[in-house]
């Protein structure tokens, strides 16, 4: 082989199309419009039987005893599981490893799983469960999270209801010193539980395997993480399970713990049959977490020229029965806790408790939502107090590079939260008439009492894992010619759950390596951590773990051809799937250089570190970066009947590099309109621990009704840390437009509305607030 | 409490063979577009021994206009309901297009919502509003079923077990009809109350009906009274003048009164007390001015 | 009772459908066609949007015994033997899926608009897509797709 730069090929050695930077398309989007993408409810196995959960209709119970024989005697019934058939720890966790896989002597919330059954068809696995019968000393519920605090409420667990303290002083406060400020305003703000409402079902397939193990393909956030729990469950050797991901209907924090995962497995380990389970939609309201409501009690010190003096906070949110992602949930709400603004004295706690309530858990904003909510209501409350423009205090106090936020982290990155504020604020208002398109559903008014309102929040969060975890993340990258054309493979093991990391995962590797062909190919268990599809994090660690693994790639490659050149150092890019020199002069034809050798190399790419925090004053560098973006919401209220229509919401969003501008829009859409339904209409309603609206007949999201024209203004400000200045995009839309959103109902309207979701009886001004009221 | 296993599902397409079944069967249910019962039967909280299909039963799904009077066939469904007869059922075509969602409207039928008798169906206010009577048949034979007197609590009505709804019969309108409701969300949503009104001028009344906030849809009798009393007494059917705020104020009062609404995750019963008042306050006054507004454009043409 | 129906122009004959079962769940379970999907299974979706005799029906609200010599098309007879439909090209070039667990119903009430009314108007296209949820995009590239899908099928047929 000599290679040769023929003149005709110099042509296309310019530029690689779907690199990063382009709206580069899906590779599964073909699938997904031809309805032939398998997601993990449509996998079926030749003799596969069917899973059911029998769960608990009581919140807080004792089993006295299980009665499975007529489950059992019903015909096509393979197998009917209780907790004495789980062979290794009966508890799961991806934190603190404290649920059941199946339910022993206790109960802790309605739905929480006892029995797990397979039969011929759902039909009768769900008959048979019918049929187990289980005696229940029902016990009187934990509901309430501040009453679960006090000495004499009943324990959740053993050890108490406080599942995390964690403090937080800064400035005076660390000292022992009084927080007092010329200017002060209090409030008492609450956000109810939000659904991830993902529109694919939690559902799997495990298939047991010849060598005694099992196989499990389903739709989960992070394989490795489910991995090791099911592993613990079945008892067996970490080799002979393996996890496969499935085409996943959605996640948004929701598929970060366990649901089917080890039900599935022990049936089919059982029975010796494959085993499908799909969860209903009832079923999948009590089959993952939810986001912690949250009462936040704040005060906010300032100076009469809105300078923020200080900031106290008592924070207490619902973390429900069982851990889940809570203790870090607590973490990042006392991270955020003050906003992104310069506060030199804080003083704040944040409790996260067990009840009797369904388990709260992650979800898109992972806490940042919540506290959002409560520093943004004060921001607005302390402007009027102040009689200043309410953007412009935000701008006062705005944090920027070099200034520290809440856990006295300092800012080592772009932080243009001024800006993002000034965007929102200075772009031009719609129009005073209506948005074409009237809402369906409305048909109360002909504009009575229609009033419209104006409200602004800006918010930000942590990207990736926090306090000292090292959420790494692992590819390979190999390049190889095929049919005399080169072509790079991608494999990771990131969870694709529609935002687009198997997108940006190509465009990474055609960027490196010049080449218009990549394949991305998911990894299951066996192959290294990719970190969770969470926290916003994958285009940064993944994308790291790409980029380093094709660098890695390429300077081999570089290097061979160097030596096929006969001369050093002469080959220095790849680009056009050619080997180029200075100058981007093509050298020879890349797939020439690898011939049937192909070159693979694999990379687990780590984050900067971070550290813990200190556990009295809650300080330490625990972030590897911040991303911030801010709202203005436009809101038609008709304020006699509390009906919200939203006309605009304008958005800014630092994003370090639009790495696929297309698929950062939808993000942005996406997370957006998420935080508009929790203001508006998103709640689960629990009654007695008991869910009122498991179906989306009552848990509404947003339809294309609700949904206002959105402007969106993307910055983009390099970080020096993070691969291609990359900043986490996922949840920044969501938590700031909740905010924004209650805030300009509040405009219209005048009234306080110190809680999220927003009720129809409380736009009305029909809700009496203690405290407070008619401002 | 176990369910059988099974349940037969007929096909008939005559309703002589349809009634057959219902007689044959206790429990038998009828089923048109299946958005209410299959929610219920694809998990297993029903179980009956068997199904009737109305949609092939051809009568069931014409409508018909006669001496003022449309109609209805049960299993004519919402979009057409919509589509073709917005001129003479104006307001049920409104209430209509506000169900569900376009799929949903495909099949849904105002039969089949009379059969659920769920308090806050959309198409309940303006049938109390019309003054629709609700036709039954049974091997037995048949029978008119006023629609103010059909619902008898939460999910039950007058119809007998092996009665079929085949027919609404709707009076055509006579002036202006409209549907408020009030929902969370801007499509695809359970009202948490509604109120409906339609004017009469020929008998010098105005028609109403409530959904969502009470056991069952009823109307709204002493604001009913009330408002035809103040039209007259006030000859405004002859001046024309626009109702008093202090007439449109009392006779949501009347409405509010009427009701006794539920607290669930739709609304409070204090929202929706407070609610049907501002509704039917509204309606009213819509009703009456578009009235006012038709007669001077009618005037204007004659002139 | 055994059905016979027609689905994307092909005949089938099943056996064994219990009354209670959905149309959904046949297409799905019975004739292994995953396209229309199974996210409420309550009508409140639309992801198991197809058409039943050529009217845009939820599938899982229609008992099966009743699509008993009836046709039904679903996502997988959308594209033609010359390719994708333009609708699903649409939704392609726009960005409008990500999860796509709601793409399919979306794609079958976009189609189902664009028969009835090619030249919508947003208020139009809102009402069309109104049944159908979808948790990731908050709509924006949908309707993007459905505007092209409209400008495009127009272009298409206004071609000699």
């Amino acid at each position: 082989m000599t290679p040769n730069a023929p003149d005709s090929y110099a042509a296309t050695s310019c530029r690689t199309p779907g690199t990063v930077g382009d709206s580069a398309p899906r590779p599964d989007g073909p699938l997904k419009v031809r309805g032939a993408f398998a997601y993990s409810s449509d996998l079926e196995a030749e003799d596969m039987l069917w899973g059911t959960t029998l769960r608990s209709p009581h919140p807080r119970a004792r089993i006295l005893s299980v009665d499975t024989a007529a489950a059992l005697a019903l015909p096509g019934v393979h197998a009917v599981l209780t907790h004495r058939d789980v062979p290794g720890r009966n508890l799961h966790g991806s934190m603190v490893v404290d649920q059941p896989v199946l339910a022993v002597d206790t109960v802790r919330y309605e739905g929480e799983p006892v029995a797990v059954v397979a039969a011929e068809d759902p039909e009768t696995a769900r008959r048979a469960a019918e049929l187990v019968r289980v005696a229940y000393e029902v016990l009187p519920p934990v509901t309430d999270a501040e009453a679960a605090l006090t000495p004499d409420s009943p324990a959740v667990h053993d050890g108490g209801n406080l599942l995390r303290h964690v403090p937080l002083r800064r400035g005076r406060a660390a000292r022992g010193e009084p927080l007092t400020a010329d200017v002060v305003v209090r409030g008492v703000y609450e956000v109810g539980m939000q659904d991830q409402a993902f529109l694919g079902p939690e559902s799997g397939l495990a298939v047991p395997d010849p060598d005694g193990g099992v196989s499990l393909h389903v739709a989960t956030q992070w394989l490795h993480v489910d991995h090791d729990q099911v592993v613990a469950a079945l008892g067996l050797p970490r080799e002979k399970v393996r996890l496969h991901l499935a085409g996943v209907g959605g996640a948004f924090g929701a598929r970060e713990d366990l649901s089917m995962h080890a039900h599935a497995c022990l049936l089919a380990l059982r029975t010796g049959r494959p085993v499908k389970m799909c969860y209903t939609r009832e079923e999948s309201f009590v089959g993952h977490v939810h986001r912690h409501p949250a009462k936040m009690a704040y005060e906010h010190g300032a100076t009469r020229d809105g300078r923020l003096v200080y900031v106290k906070a008592s924070i207490v949110l619902d973390g429900g029965a069982y851990s889940s992602s809570s203790p870090a949930v607590a973490g990042t709400v006392a991270t955020c806790s003050l906003g992104p603004y310069e506060v030199p004295d804080a003083e704040v706690d944040v409790r996260v408790v067990y009840t009797n309530n369904p388990p709260c858990g992650a979800m898109r904003g992972f806490g940042a939502v919540q506290s959002c909510f409560g520093y943004e209501s004060q921001m607005d409350r302390l402007a009027r107090e102040l009689g200043m423009d309410p953007v412009e205090l935000r701008i006062r106090n705005a944090v920027a590079e070099g200034s520290a936020v809440a856990n006295g982290q300092v800012l080592d990155h772009p932080a243009p939260v001024a800006e993002l504020l000034r965007r929102v604020r200075d772009r031009p208002m719609p129009p005073a008439a209506p948005p074409e398109g009237a809402h369906l559903a409305r048909t109360a008014s002909r504009g009575e009492s229609v009033v419209r309102g104006v409200g602004y929040a800006v918010g930000f969060k942590n990207v990736g894992f926090v306090e000292g975890f090292d959420d790494y993340s692992t590819a390979r990258v190999r390049l190889e010619s095929t049919g005399g054309q080169a072509r790079a493979v991608v494999t990771s093991a990131a969870a694709e759950v529609g935002q687009g990391v198997v997108t940006v995962q190509a465009q990474i590797a055609r960027t490196e390596l010049g080449v218009e062909q990549v394949t991305v190919e998911f990894g299951d268990s066996s192959f290294g951590s990719a970190g969770p599809s969470s926290s916003s994090r994958q285009t940064y660690v993944t994308g790291g773990a790409v980029k380093a693994a094709a660098e890695a790639v390429r300077a081999r490659v570089l290097e061979r051809a160097d030596r096929l050149l006969g001369r050093p150092g002469t080959a220095t890019g790849l680009s056009g799937g050619a080997v180029t020199g200075p100058g981007g002069r093509v050298l020879c034809k890349l797939a020439d250089v690898l011939g049937d050798e192909a070159v693979e190399e694999t990379v687990e790419w780590h984050h900067r570190p971070t550290f813990p925090l200190d556990p009295h004053t809650g300080q330490g560098d625990s972030v590897f970066q911040f991303a911030f973006a801010a709202h203005r919401a436009v809101v038609d209220v008709d304020t006699e009947l509390g009906l919200v229509r939203t006309v605009e919401i304008a958005t800014a969003q630092d994003v370090g590099k639009a790495v696929n501008p297309q698929a950062l829009l939808g993000q942005i859409h996406g997370g957006t309109v998420q935080g508009l339904g929790l203001a508006l209409m998103e709640e689960i309603r629990t009654e007695g621990g008991l869910m009122q609206n498991p179906s989306f007949t009552d848990y509404l999201i947003p339809t294309v009704h609700d949904v206002p024209p959105m402007h969106v203004d993307v910055l983009e400000l390099a970080d020096p840390h993070a691969p291609y200045g990359v900043r986490g995009v996922g949840e920044p839309p969501n938590i700031s437009s909740p905010a924004a959103v209650a805030a300009a109902v509040r405009d219209a309207t005048g009234l306080d509305l110190p809680r999220i979701p927003l009720r129809l009886e409380d736009v009305a001004g029909l809700t009496r607030t203690p405290g407070s009221g008619v401002r | 409490m176990s369910l059988p296993a099974t349940m037969d599902f007929l096909l008939p397409d005559r309703l002589d063979d349809a009634l057959d079944a219902l007689a044959a069967r206790p429990g038998t249910l009828p089923v048109a577009g299946g958005t209410d019962v299959m929610v219920r039967l694809s998990r297993g909280r029903e179980r009956p021994p068997a199904a009737v299909d109305l949609t092939r039963i051809p009568c069931l799904a014409r409508w018909e206009r006669e001496a003022g009077v449309v109609r209805l066939g049960a299993a004519v469904p919402y979009t057409r309901l919509a589509d073709e007869l917005a001129g003479p059922l104006p307001g049920l075509a409104a209430a209509a297009r506000t169900v569900g969602s376009r799929q949903i409207r495909n099949r849904g039928t105002v039969g089949g919502a009379l059969g659920t008798a769920w308090a806050a169906g959309d198409v309940h206010p303006m049938l109390l509003a019309l003054g629709a009577e609700v036709e039954l048949v049974s091997a037995r034979g048949a029978r008119r079923v006023p629609v103010r007197e059909f619902y008898t609590g939460p999910g039950r009505t007058v119809r007998a077990p092996d009665e079929l709804i085949r027919a609404v019969r709707v009076p055509e309108a006579e002036g202006p009809q409209s549907y408020a409701k009030a929902g969370r969300r801007g499509a695809l949503v359970v009202a948490t109350c509604s109120f409906a009104a339609a004017l009469w001028p020929s008998r010098g009344t105005v028609g109403t009906g409530i959904g969502g906030a009470a056991d069952t849809p009823l109307p709204a009798l002493e604001a009913e009274r009330f408002v035809a009393g103040e039209l007259a007494g006030r000859r405004l059917w002859q001046s024309l003048e626009p109702l008093p705020d202090g007439v449109l104020t009392r006779f949501g009062e009347l409405a509010a009164a009427a009701v006794s609404p539920a607290d669930d995750v739709r609304g409070s019963a204090a929202y929706r007390r407070h609610a049907v008042a501002v509704l039917a306050r509204r309606a009213l006054g819509w009703v009456w001015d578009d009235y006012r507004a038709d007669a001077r454009a009618k005037e204007e043409t004659c002139a | 009772m055994r059905l016979t129906l027609t689905v994307n122009g092909e005949r089938h004959d099943i056996d064994a459908v219990a009354g209670t079962e959905s149309l959904l769940s046949v297409l799905r379970r019975r004739l292994g066609l995953s396209g229309a999907k199974n996210a409420c299974e309550q009508g409140q979706c639309g992801s198991c949007s197809v058409h039943l005799d050529g009217v845009l029906v939820c599938a899982c609200l229609v008992p099966a015994p009743q699509a008993h010599g009836r046709s039904v098309e679903t996502v997988e007879g959308l594209a033609g033997e010359d390719g994708p439909h333009p609708v699903q090209e649409a939704f392609l070039a726009c960005g409008a899926v990500q999860c796509g667990f709601c793409t399919p119903g979306m794609l079958k009430s976009t189609e189902d608009l664009l028969r009835r009314c090619p030249d919508p108007g947003e208020a139009e296209i809102k009402d069309a897509l109104a049944g159908n949820l979808c948790r990731c995009t908050g709509y924006g590239h949908i309707l993007d797709a459905v505007r092209l899908a409209a400008a495009r099928t127009r272009a298409l047929e206004a071609r000699p």
